[in-house]
């Protein structure tokens, strides 16, 4: 496809989709039954939970499955903040940078994060494409406000939500994920 | 949440968190039915619809979201019978800097919500309904959805429910990473898979055109749930709890530099500041002291110790009477904090002590906004970059001496200015720092 640059290389996402995540997807659009494009969300995150990111065969896939344009996809993955168009690692790190967090030390943390992930501290703090660690094993990014400031600083990593961090305990949370 | 694992602070009164810390109390259907649960929306299909809503109406329940509408007169914007669908969403979007409650809910009492929106459906003849969850909250997606499931199984949603020939559904919606989805009309465009750029009220009130251009209703995830507790405690006695014009509970969410930060459920205007963070909250960390607190989520205006407000009480005698009130004694309710030139919000309380630098707290906020910012509207777009900017170089000692006056006009002219509330949210903190510390900003700009 034309409409934008291609973002990655490799298999296209589209010629390698599972029976498992067509099921689910089928079940989605079934949530929506004024309008399929209210789908449009949900399959993006059944995707990207499946791929990890969202390849342009993938916008196109979306697309095509809720008789929309492809722009009608792709203007979501460029919007909203979660939405990825590149491999991150395959252990997200996401540490809240918002003021409650910030001032129970979620800067510390995120640079503490980085270090025991092996990744350059001054690397970019946001974006679509977070840092990743050379092993391809962890990303970390700030997010903005987790809604959990009672227990600051706080930290998401894939679906688990880490409360109290301390400078010194990231090594240890990240030990927890293989 | 260590707070909420103490037995509640005599201030406290759980309502919508009575369940949720209850030993042995857990998400799934048969807990929440062995504690009465459902018997209100049994409750509610026998009632008339028109008296629902009358019931929401004399319980002055406001909306906990942040707006503070009152909840039972946006319900009566819905005509039952205008022969369209209606639809009502939960916003579930919790990501308001300083709020932290939906998500226990959520969590803890997912059928509690259930309830609430099955009652609210009856009540406003609605058929199809969403919960938009954010998606940092992942596992509160897969509890809600897997306590909707228990929900169908059971009778409570689906085609007639309960018996009472009515039929309602309700899907779980998850965002994607963008703060602007807690705006109602967002959260709307959201919803129907759009770009969520906020739609201009007039003509789109969501109660006129919603969610495919239908009637709907956007409430949040804990007042429904004091929707559901205004039916097993009755209207009266809720209302009661609270002040007039501001019924039963809300819960207050504190954080930053105190000694036990958390969510406190509270009678509206059951305390004072002062008693929630010196009593409730244990007070500011040792040897530290209060500086500033922003009272309702990073929106609102900031407040400064010390500082005193002019407004009208009740008297002895019971007559409104003018009164100098000191900070610490301001009552936490929707009146009290609009008279003192801010907001009750979303209920969240970010405390700073006298170790915080004004300037930073708030260069750290100007990110946020300019991080979260849709750009739909011009003002907002460029001008939150441009405050972000300026605030982070005087951060790094950059500052010229413009920069205070410059922030104030860059404020200003984003204020009013755009679609949606988010021009206010995105000013307010730099008015209200720049007018409640001045000097901090002063030196920083030399």
């Amino acid at each position: 496809m034309d409409t934008h640059a291609a973002t990655s290389t490799g298999p296209r996402q589209a010629d390698q989709i599972p029976a498992d995540l067509l099921a689910k997807i089928d079940e989605a659009v079934t949530h929506y039954p004024v309008s399929k494009r209210s789908a449009s969300l949900p399959l993006l995150h059944l995707w990207q939970n499946h791929f990890g990111f969202i390849d342009d065969s993938g916008v196109d896939w979306i697309a095509k499955r809720l008789d929309l344009e492809p722009i009608n996809i792709l203007e979501l993955v460029t919007f909203y903040p979660w939405f990825r168009q590149e491999k991150a690692g395959r252990i997200s790190v996401r540490v809240c940078r918002t003021l409650s967090c910030a001032l129970a030390g979620s800067y510390e943390v995120r640079d503490s994060f980085c270090k025991a992930a092996g990744i350059d501290p001054k690397a970019p703090t946001h974006g679509h494409t977070p840092p990743v660690s050379p092993d391809g094993k962890f990303s970390v990014e700030f997010v903005e406000c987790l809604a959990s400031c009672g227990s600051a600083p706080v930290a998401l990593v894939n679906d688990d939500l880490h409360e109290d961090i301390t400078e010194a305990g990231t090594a240890n949370i990240l030990s927890q994920y293989n | 949440m260590k707070s909420l694992l103490l037995p509640p602070h005599p201030k406290e009164r759980r309502v919508v968190f009575q369940n949720a810390w209850t030993q042995g109390y857990t998400p799934d259907i048969d807990c929440y039915i062995k504690h009465g649960g459902y018997a209100e929306l049994k409750k509610a299909l026998g009632m008339k619809p028109e008296e629902i809503i009358d019931e929401v109406k004399k319980a002055n329940l406001r909306g906990r979201g942040g707006a503070g509408f009152p909840c039972g007169v946006k319900w009566g914007f819905i005509r039952r019978d205008d022969g369209k669908p209606h639809y009502i969403t939960c916003n579930g979007d919790e990501s308001e800097p300083g709020t932290f409650k939906d998500r226990y809910i959520l969590h803890n009492d997912p059928h509690q919500l259930i309830e609430g929106m099955a009652i609210a459906a009856f009540a406003l003849n609605v058929n199809l309904a969403y919960i938009y969850i954010r998606c940092e909250f992942p596992k509160a997606a897969q509890i809600v959805t897997q306590a909707l499931k228990e929900a169908r199984e059971k009778g409570f949603l689906g085609k007639n429910i309960m018996g009472s020939g009515f039929d309602v559904d309700m899907f779980v919606h998850q965002g994607a990473g963008a703060y602007i989805c807690g705006e109602e009309t967002s959260l709307i465009e959201s919803l129907e898979g759009k770009r969520p750029y906020p739609r201009i009220k007039p003509p789109y009130f969501p109660a006129v055109l919603g969610l495919y251009m239908s009637p709907t209703i956007v409430n949040n995830v804990e007042t429904f749930c004091h929707v559901k507790q205004i039916f097993k405690i009755g209207s009266d006695e809720y209302a009661k709890m609270g002040t007039p014009g501001d019924g039963g509970t809300r819960v207050m969410c504190v954080s930053g530099d105190v000694m036990r930060p958390g969510p406190y459920e509270i009678p509206a205007g059951g305390v004072t500041l002062g008693e929630l963070i010196n009593d409730v909250c244990g007070g500011m960390k040792p040897g530290r002291k209060l500086k500033a607190v922003i009272p309702g989520g990073s929106s609102s205006k900031i407040l400064r110790a010390g500082e005193t407000f002019k407004m009208k009480v009740k008297g002895e005698d019971g007559q409104m009477v003018d009164k100098e009130v000191p900070l610490l004694d301001l009552v936490m309710d929707a009146s009290s904090l609009a008279a003192a030139g801010t907001m009750v919000g979303s209920g969240g309380v970010i405390v700073m002590d006298d170790s915080r630098d004004m300037l930073w707290a708030l260069n750290n906020l100007n990110q946020f906004y300019a991080h979260e910012s849709c750009g739909q509207c011009t003002p907002c777009r460029e001008g939150v970059l441009w405050i972000d900017k300026m605030t982070t170089r005087m951060v790094n000692g950059e500052g010229t001496e413009q920069d205070p006056k410059t922030l104030k006009n860059v404020a200003d002219n984003i204020a009013g200015r755009t679609v949606c509330a988010f021009g206010e949210a995105a000013s307010w903190p730099v008015q209200s720092f720049l007018q409640k510390f001045p000097e901090e900003f002063e030196v920083a700009a030399k």
